[in-house]
């Protein structure tokens, strides 16, 4: 008989695996996951900061194509996803969620903009814009289509993410960092980090470099998360279901813009 | 005409130009000597019983008295919008919704002058901008919105829009009239209800604002108005019967809001400070660059929230900016708002009025050189010159803070590299200005710059169908346009 070679869990921060920097871990799903400190979080933001310029400056069609091909790579990975989550129903819901955010890339602009008929002889335009950092806490259950439906949206305009993965059901998440890093997502803009969430999401709510936070995973005390968030006027998501471009949209700022038209 | 006004010296300050007074005439207001809390279509005692006067900024005399309302009386209120609510407002055909809203569009049309002279006599802005701005913007957002109430699937289709109740709303003392129609122009056509409370110091259009509620034959409790201070503020806040939560004025006040409605299931949107860039390159136009800087910061006597209270000018045309731009603050009039003549008019209050005075006390303490034109200030009223501050460094309390007067910082760049990290390195995002004649800088620095709404060639435009809003510490959501109905509505 052969023994298999068993799989360490680490984090993924700024396209790399590192192990958490107070080098503890939990056991949890019959393996050890990295329990990731305050100090995580804080590289976690820091890269997801210095990632967020590129990713952001990246075409709308460039970023679809990306998205689709964590569709690609995840359909090849199917089986061994399919083990971890206990089947194969949510597995092929996580992948259609990449391939449904995908087609919505180069499309946002043109839903949530506009061409404005101001009063005067100006030209004045809205587009979309990503907001930054996005903190996303994922939910607990279920542990992959919950993350990938809260993840995807919150990339797929420009945005950078630091995750916090289900706490009881981590290792879907760390398997999924994988695929980020096979991926051409760019080092940084995905940064999955396991742990507890209650050491975890008050840090994430109150960090002054984090532009918006997904609360929908969040448990414990939400109002408190909602209050830490008000420090830099953070943009809160209390709990989004389904799928929708109006997800995408809660991590987007509009900007107008009006010129003069003359000669 | 009161004695203290007739002994006052209207006459223009020197300048350049002399004018003779042009005084717009203030008969054509009638003002109570005091006035209650407008609830449930009607005017009612204060359960607080408290009065507090309104302060004419340019004389500091009482105008009227007007009510401060305590929890009660915002209890109440809310239960008169709560039942207008459920009892008809949301019921009524959308297009008749509209119809009331064209009403008011049109009535404020009608009495446009009556409201521009209250509002300067009020708040202490020149008539020429009441007259000239915010009326006509305070009309066109009630025109532009009631064509909305009965189109709300074509504006979010497939969503299936519903009202999402009773509204609270607290707006500002600079644009008091105007904010007042940013807030309750969408919030009615989205079918809602509303408790507003306009700020302290500016109370009155808004209570001559319930006149044309009553010409408008608007169902009583659809809109309650509700005067008082911070307090009362509050207690709109955390009031459990209110769905949603607007408010225009300072960041730190909107923290404190988000705070308080943290946890609740209720609905917020903030539109807070700024600390703007306004840039000019090298190659801008530049006699309306200026005059886009002049508009910028002095407009309102700079008590807007995007004001271009930066200017980020490119070196190799330092010199020449800003003696254009010190020669043009001499020709600009500083006296009595209802003067025609006036550019900028009175400081809204003693209290912002001390504020600016601290703040460039520091311009000057951490260095850096300040200019200000010869200027005869009235002896009565709250008044402050023109200002610009050159020879600052991007630390500076006068390039970090906002000072909401007429103040202008000046800072310099080489690259439009350095240009954006400059502008975007403050806790703000709400505006920018960019002044360049090559499109393709237009557009760079548009992309570039991270605030929520970028003027380019231009400064200071308004207009209902432009969203408006700011990224960062500037706050979230956004006024104006389709985009100002979404934080009024609930989705499937």
């Amino acid at each position: 008989m052969r023994l298999p070679v068993k799989k360490t869990y680490k984090l993924y921060i700024g396209g790399s695996f590192p192990r958490s920097e107070s080098g503890r871990s939990y056991e949890v799903e019959g393996a050890n996951a990295a329990l990731a400190s305050k100090k995580d979080l804080r590289d976690a933001v820091r890269a997801a900061r210095e990632a967020f310029p590129k990713w952001a400056a990246m075409t709308a069609y460039n970023r679809g194509q990306v998205l689709y091909r964590m569709a690609e790579i995840m359909e090849g990975r199917r089986s061994q996803f399919a083990e971890l989550v206990g089947g194969e129903a949510e597995v092929e819901e996580a992948i259609d969620s990449w391939v449904w955010y995908a087609g919505w890339a180069d499309k946002l602009g043109q839903v949530l903009g506009s061409s404005n008929p101001v009063a005067g002889p100006y030209f004045n335009f809205s587009i979309p814009e990503p907001t930054g950092v996005v903190g996303v806490v994922a939910p607990e259950e279920p542990p992959l289509a919950g993350l990938v439906a809260r993840l995807a949206p919150a990339i797929v305009g420009g945005n950078a993410v630091v995750l916090i993965a289900s706490e009881r059901r981590p290792l879907a998440a760390v398997t999924l960092a994988e695929v980020l890093a096979t991926s051409d997502v760019p080092g940084g803009v995905v940064n999955v980090l396991t742990g507890r969430k209650s050491d975890l999401c008050p840090v994430l709510a109150a960090h002054m470099d984090v532009n918006a936070v997904d609360l929908s995973g969040a448990d414990g005390d939400r109002a408190e998360l909602e209050r830490l968030a008000a420090d830099n006027v953070k943009r809160v998501v209390r709990n989004g279901e389904g799928q929708s471009p109006w997800h995408v949209a809660a991590f987007l700022e509009l900007k107008t813009v009006w010129h003069p038209i003359g000669v | 005409m009161t004695e203290l006004e007739r002994k006052q010296d209207r006459s223009p300050v020197p300048s350049a130009f002399e004018y003779a007074p042009a005084p717009e005439s203030r008969d054509v207001v009638r003002l109570e000597d005091r006035y209650g809390l407008f609830i449930g279509g009607e005017f009612v005692e204060p359960r607080s019983g408290e009065f507090q006067p309104s302060i004419s900024p340019a004389t500091e005399e009482p105008l009227a008295e007007v009510a401060y309302a305590g929890p009660e009386d915002v209890a109440l209120a809310v239960g008169a919008a709560r039942d207008a609510f459920e009892n008809g407002w949301s019921e009524i055909a959308p297009s008749e919704r509209a119809k009331y809203l064209f009403r008011i569009a049109r009535l404020l049309q009608e009495r446009s002058r009556e409201f521009a002279v209250l509002e300067s006599l009020d708040g202490g802005k020149p008539i020429r901008e009441s007259r000239d701005v915010d009326l006509p913007l305070s009309a066109a957002h009630f025109f532009y919105y009631a064509g909305w109430a009965d189109k709300l699937e074509y504006a979010f289709p497939s969503r299936k829009p519903r009202p999402v109740g009773v509204a609270g709303q607290i707006i500002p003392w600079n644009f008091p009239l105007l904010m007042l129609s940013w807030k309750i122009a969408p919030a009615l056509a989205a079918g809602n209800t509303v408790v507003l409370k306009p700020a302290e110091t500016t109370p009155l259009t808004a209570l001559l604002f319930c006149d044309v509620l009553r010409q408008a034959e608007l169902p009583p409790g659809v809109v309650n108005i509700v005067t008082g201070d911070g307090r009362a503020g509050a207690e709109i806040v955390k009031h459990p019967d209110v769905d949603k939560v607007a408010f225009t004025g300072s960041t730190d006040v909107g923290k404190e809001i988000q705070r308080a409605v943290a946890g609740t299931e209720k609905k917020l949107t903030l539109e807070l400070g700024g600390k703007a860039a306004n840039i000019i390159f090298d190659d801008a136009a530049l006699d309306q660059a200026v005059e886009g800087i002049i508009n910028g910061i002095y407009f309102n006597q700079g008590h807007v929230c995007c004001a271009g209270s930066r200017l980020l000018v490119q070196e190799s045309i330092y010199e020449q900016t800003i003696a254009k731009l010190k020669r043009r603050m001499t020709t600009l009039r500083v006296g009595d708002p209802l003067d025609k003549n006036t550019d900028v008019g009175a400081i809204n209050s003693k209290q912002q009025l001390d504020k600016i005075r601290e703040l460039v006390a520091a311009g000057e303490e951490e260095g850096a050189e300040i200019y200000q034109p010869p200027c005869r200030l009235p002896e009565k009223g709250w008044w402050f010159p023109p200002t610009v501050f050159t020879n600052v460094a991007q630390s500076y309390r006068i390039a970090q803070e906002e000072i909401f007067g007429p103040v202008l910082s000046v800072l310099t760049f080489r690259t439009p590299d350095e240009a954006v990290e400059k502008a975007n390195n403050t806790p703000y995002g709400l505006s920018a200005g960019v002044w360049t004649e090559k499109g393709s800088r237009i557009l760079w620095m548009a992309q570039h710059l991270r605030a929520g709404v970028i003027w380019a060639n231009t400064y200071n435009r308004f207009d209902p169908a432009s969203p408006f809003g700011g990224y960062k510490e500037s706050g979230f959501g956004r006024e104006g346009g389709l985009h100002g109905l979404e934080p009024y509505l609930r989705f499937e």
